[in-house]
């Protein structure tokens, strides 16, 4: 069976959840391989981690310089590893960086790309929800190794042994490659949160919220539920949070197992990044609001009530 | 300082966006097409780096006939003129393609840093600006929160999931600018007069060097071969408040092994 490659995604010597979708995805395709791409000594903090989800080779390219630029280097990385490999296809996780280094390494291969698959099939073709979520397409790619970007959460990670055999490679960068210069790396995000766009649970604040100081109220209920925090537009715009937490047609797009809306409206902008979630709960004083059109479960009241009576229960619940 | 500004011609967001059955293309005859939302925080990164550098600022569009009215929108922002691409066997093309024609099209200009949207609203796919560089073997300095410039070197914060990346390469360099990096200027009555007069040179693949066999639907390397509107989202439940609200969804959230 020949080899689907998958870009690893990590930190702190974690594997990411979106790695073990793609690691999944990846068997139903072919042989599972992972590909870490990182500084010195990475792979074998993941080794067993990723063996753990079936990875039957690692290919590891590490080094310094890897890091020392912007995105080409990944492209170029991933291209030495199908080189050697010759593989089925080529999987990712659908982030803005991964987006890039994908793009890339397509046009290096000669091979279409498809971004942003919710679901990828044996051949490789893709499911795509586009236009917010009010379309769903089938693609594939016709010419070359098909490159796909999968949105995290898309697939249920199965657990499977894989033996995991360690190959190095080696990278030699190009000039091109070394183009553009990662001059300093600067961590902004507080706390220990997840990340938005890969996290299971997402609690998002809207105008409802009234002002930046409320907005601990959505922290409080996002951190009952171990949860990711979003915004809507409204929010964003005014300045109460960073523009990063925007969920929507221009923010993150997100597609949780579970998605708490609270004070948010649901205009067509916010629906847009969030109508792919499993499950959607809406808070919201407004009846004719037209979040509770997709919402699972909505309560019309007063979140000012409902949102920290809710962090309470839940916390109660959770013991 | 010469900046190219990449724009596309959208279906707007707020219509009812379709796909057309015949090819499982862009239907653009469905919605009103306007300027890609986030390209106009590119317009103005680029009016700014010109106002502090000098130089000009020039639109390249690779779209249909009536993309016309967004390069004359970016026009009437304040850029100088425009370049548009415009060939029919250009239709269907895929993010790859496109790229190229948008590399060959930037060597027909003289540019210093080539600026998009960090993404497009119709497809989101936000690869674009990644590609342009990959084939120009150019800095790639894309989703970009701030830029400066200082001589022949260009300096970007990349927002990343956690924070930002600062990263800087030499010119010619090919930026893609974030929403919000700025605040975009509204055309003034005598932008918008002006803009009626500022040049337009229309191309077509040919006067590139380009052959139609690269392009276009039947030579793209990726394909859409079905689609359907996704099933509207059903309402479930809806309680009112009467105190019992939030044990109420924490039964529901229960009942779906969600705590």
């Amino acid at each position: 069976m020949a080899e689907v490659l998958v870009l690893v995604d990590s930190a702190d010597g974690t594997v990411k959840k979106a790695t073990f979708e793609l690691l999944t995805a990846a068997r139903s395709i072919g042989t599972a391989s992972a590909v870490v791409i990182g500084a010195p000594g990475t792979a074998a903090a993941l080794k067993d981690q990723l063996a753990e989800y079936g990875a039957a080779k690692i290919y590891v390219a590490e080094g310094d310089e890897l890091l020392g630029f912007s995105v080409a280097p990944k492209a170029e990385a991933l291209a030495a590893v199908a080189a050697q490999a010759s593989p089925a296809a080529v999987l990712v996780s659908s982030s803005a960086e991964n987006k890039e280094v994908a793009a890339r390494l397509a046009f290096k291969l000669g091979s279409g790309i498809l971004v942003d698959a919710v679901a990828v099939d044996g051949d490789a073709s893709a499911t795509q929800s586009i236009f917010g979520g009010a379309i769903t397409v089938q693609s594939k790619v016709s010419t070359g190794i098909p490159v796909v970007t999968v949105r995290p959460n898309s697939v249920a990670p199965v657990a499977e042994a894989g033996a995991a055999e360690v190959v190095d490679v080696a990278v030699t960068l190009s000039d091109a490659a070394k183009a553009a210069t990662v001059v300093d790396n600067v961590v902004e995000a507080k706390g220990s949160r997840p990340q938005l766009a890969d996290a299971s649970v997402v609690v998002s604040g809207g105008r409802g919220i009234g002002n930046a100081d409320n907005f601990k109220i959505i922290e409080a209920l996002a951190d009952s539920l171990g949860a990711a925090v979003g915004a809507s537009r409204a929010v964003v715009d005014a300045g109460w949070v960073d523009h990063q937490m925007q969920v929507g047609q221009t923010g993150v797009t997100v597609s949780p197992q579970l998605y708490v809306a609270v004070g948010i409206s649901g205009a067509i902008q916010h629906r847009a990044g969030m109508q792919t979630s499993k499950t959607i709960v809406a808070i919201n004083k407004d009846p004719e609001a037209p979040i509770f059109e997709l919402a699972d479960f909505g309560v019309v009241g007063d979140l000012f009530q409902v949102a920290p009576a809710l962090t309470e229960e839940i916390t109660k619940r959770k013991g | 300082m010469n900046i190219v500004v990449l724009v596309k011609q959208v279906p707007d967001t707020e219509g009812d966006r379709k796909l057309d059955p015949s090819d499982n293309t862009l239907d653009r005859a469905a919605v009103d097409p306007v300027i890609n939302y986030i390209d106009e925080f590119a317009i103005e990164e680029g009016l700014r780096l010109k106002e502090a550098h000098g130089g000009e600022v020039t639109i390249l569009t690779v779209g249909p006939e009536r993309a016309t009215e967004s390069i004359r929108k970016a026009l009437s922002m304040g850029a100088d003129k425009a370049v548009h691409v415009l060939d029919d066997a250009l239709h269907g093309s895929d993010a790859i393609a496109t790229a190229k024609v948008i590399a060959k099209a930037l060597g027909s200009v003289e540019w210093d840093v080539a600026i998009a949207g960090s993404e497009a609203t119709d497809s989101r796919s936000a690869i674009v600006p990644a590609l342009v560089a990959e084939i120009l073997g150019a800095p790639q300095l894309t989703q970009a929160r701030k830029v400066t410039v200082d001589g022949s070197t260009v300096t970007i914060e990349r927002v990343t999931d956690t924070g930002y990346q600062s990263v800087s390469g030499s010119t010619p360099a090919v930026l893609s600018v974030v929403e919000k990096i700025n605040d975009p200027r509204y055309p003034s009555f005598k932008g918008i007069m002006a803009a009626k007069s500022k040049p337009i040179d229309v191309k077509s693949l040919g006067d590139l060097g380009l052959d139609a066999g690269e392009v276009g639907l039947a030579n793209a390397w990726s394909q859409v071969t079905s689609f359907e509107n996704a099933p509207p989202r059903s309402a479930g439940q809806t309680v009112k408040d009467e105190g019992n609200g939030a044990s109420a969804i924490a039964d529901f959230l229960a009942s779906k092994k969600l705590i």
